[in-house]
């Protein structure tokens, strides 16, 4: 069974007033992870074919080729999870 | 080689002797040394510990740990809107109340370079002590602690290009002669012999700077602290500096082309160090040092440890960009091509 755990390496909190979260995706799983999301979430705008701006539902993230992405005003992990869970699963 | 690494760091430092200084975990350790050693000694209920708004929490948080404990009240300098520091208020809130003021030589948010000589000669007026967090301005900048006439002085090795978890506590012999130990065990202890008649154990401490050195020393770190300092002091501190000055002005007249960012602190170069805070129109920090990240460029985002600085500035958040000697001008030219694409979002 796949899971999220398969693709993030770890999610960190940003340090700020913002409520950002950064995410971090496994390297050896990076590519995979950011061809699922992109096949997913709603392309807004991309900059050289290696950063995206995307939504999904409510939400808006930075997608970064480094396999990094950024969400915004991310109320808790949970709430993550289940973005991440529709996304990458 | 342990002490040798400490001599030459003292010569470097202009100390009088090496039993100055003190090998520490790093800035934070050295301050809270200070804090616990001196401050819950010497401080009570009616004494006044005076700060400023730029300080790191790692020269804020100690002092209002230790606040609490002794009863004493911990002022706050004001700084101004370009980020220097607003003397005039700064020397309102000195009396005879001050016993201790512990100021940023450079600020690790603006980059704003303290007159700290003027302030230790402040500070001594008022019979304060001065401690100063040389975090930022000893990899960066020539420093002479007799000639600030600091009675302490806070650095840390990795931003001096050696390891994490070395640095040191600068202190006047004579402060540490007075001075109670930090920590107890290990190199801090002459002797501890069992005394029947009371039943407990007398201590003996052993000399500065062994005193405020418990347990084990870090060997390795204090040899690699050695080494960066030889290598720094072979190139020259001027010439540090003067090589960040340079990448400075670089930078700063790169930055002023873009018009959707703006930069934050003194535009003089006069007073300041190779560290420029900015922000992007419309982008938080995170997303700014994300972008550049994946271009090979690391900046830092957030608060850099330094919240209430970024009260004052009415920001979330900064990026912040800085430079040292490994850094030439085409990295900056770089930089300014990244930060061009990023405007485009």
């Amino acid at each position: 069974m796949v899971a999220i755990e398969d693709y993030v390496s770890r999610v960190e909190g940003t340090c700020g007033a913002e409520k950002d979260v950064i995410v971090i995706f496994k390297y050896e799983k990076k590519d995979e992870a950011i061809k699922r999301i992109l096949a997913k979430a709603q392309l807004k705008n991309s900059i050289a074919g290696i950063i995206f701006e995307l939504g999904f539902g409510d939400f808006s993230f930075r997608l970064y080729s480094s396999g990094k992405a950024i969400f915004r005003s991310i109320k808790n992990r949970e709430e993550l999870n289940g973005i991440l869970d529709d996304l990458l699963l | 080689m342990h002490e040798g690494a400490r001599e030459r760091i003292a010569r470097f430092l202009g100390a009088k002797e090496s039993a100055e200084v003190v090998f520490v975990r790093g800035t934070t350790e050295a301050v809270n040394l200070v804090a616990y050693a001196w401050g819950l000694h010497n401080l009570g209920a009616g004494d006044e510990v005076l700060l400023s708004l730029m300080e790191h929490h790692s020269n804020i948080v100690p002092w209002e740990i230790v606040s609490r404990l002794r009863g004493f009240k911990v002022q706050y300098a004001k700084v101004k809107s370009d980020g220097t520091l607003d003397y005039s208020d700064f020397e309102s809130k000195l009396s005879n109340k001050t016993k201790m003021v512990c100021l940023s030589h450079v600020s690790n948010v603006s980059g704003v370079i303290n007159d700290v000589r003027r302030i230790a000669k402040m500070a001594h007026d008022h019979g304060a002590l001065m401690l100063a967090d040389g975090a930022q301005s000893v990899p960066h900048l020539p420093v002479n602690v007799r000639d600030l006439d600091v009675d302490f002085l806070a650095f840390s090795g990795h931003k001096m290009l050696g390891p994490t978890g070395i640095g040191c506590l600068y202190c006047k012999r004579a402060l540490l002669e007075k001075m109670s130990p930090f920590q107890g065990g290990g190199e801090m202890i002459r002797e501890v012999s069992f005394d029947t008649t009371s039943d407990r154990c007398g201590i003996t401490w052993n000399d500065p700077p062994w005193k405020f050195e418990a347990g084990t020393p870090d060997i390795s770190g204090s040899i690699a602290l050695g080494e960066a300092v030889k290598y720094l002091d072979t190139i020259g501190m001027q010439e540090v500096f003067d090589h960040e000055v340079m990448l400075t002005r670089h930078a700063m007249m790169m930055l002023k082309v873009h018009d959707k960012v703006k930069v934050y602190g003194p535009e003089d170069l006069a007073s300041k160090c190779g560290i420029i805070p900015f922000s992007v129109d419309g982008l938080s920090s995170h997303d700014v040092a994300l972008f550049l990240d994946n271009y090979g460029i690391t900046i830092r985002s957030g608060f850099h440890c330094a919240q209430p600085l970024h009260q004052v500035f009415k920001l979330q958040s900064s990026a912040r960009a800085s430079f040292y000697i490994y850094n030439t001008t085409e990295d900056i030219d770089r930089f300014g091509e990244v930060l061009g694409e990023i405007e485009k979002l």
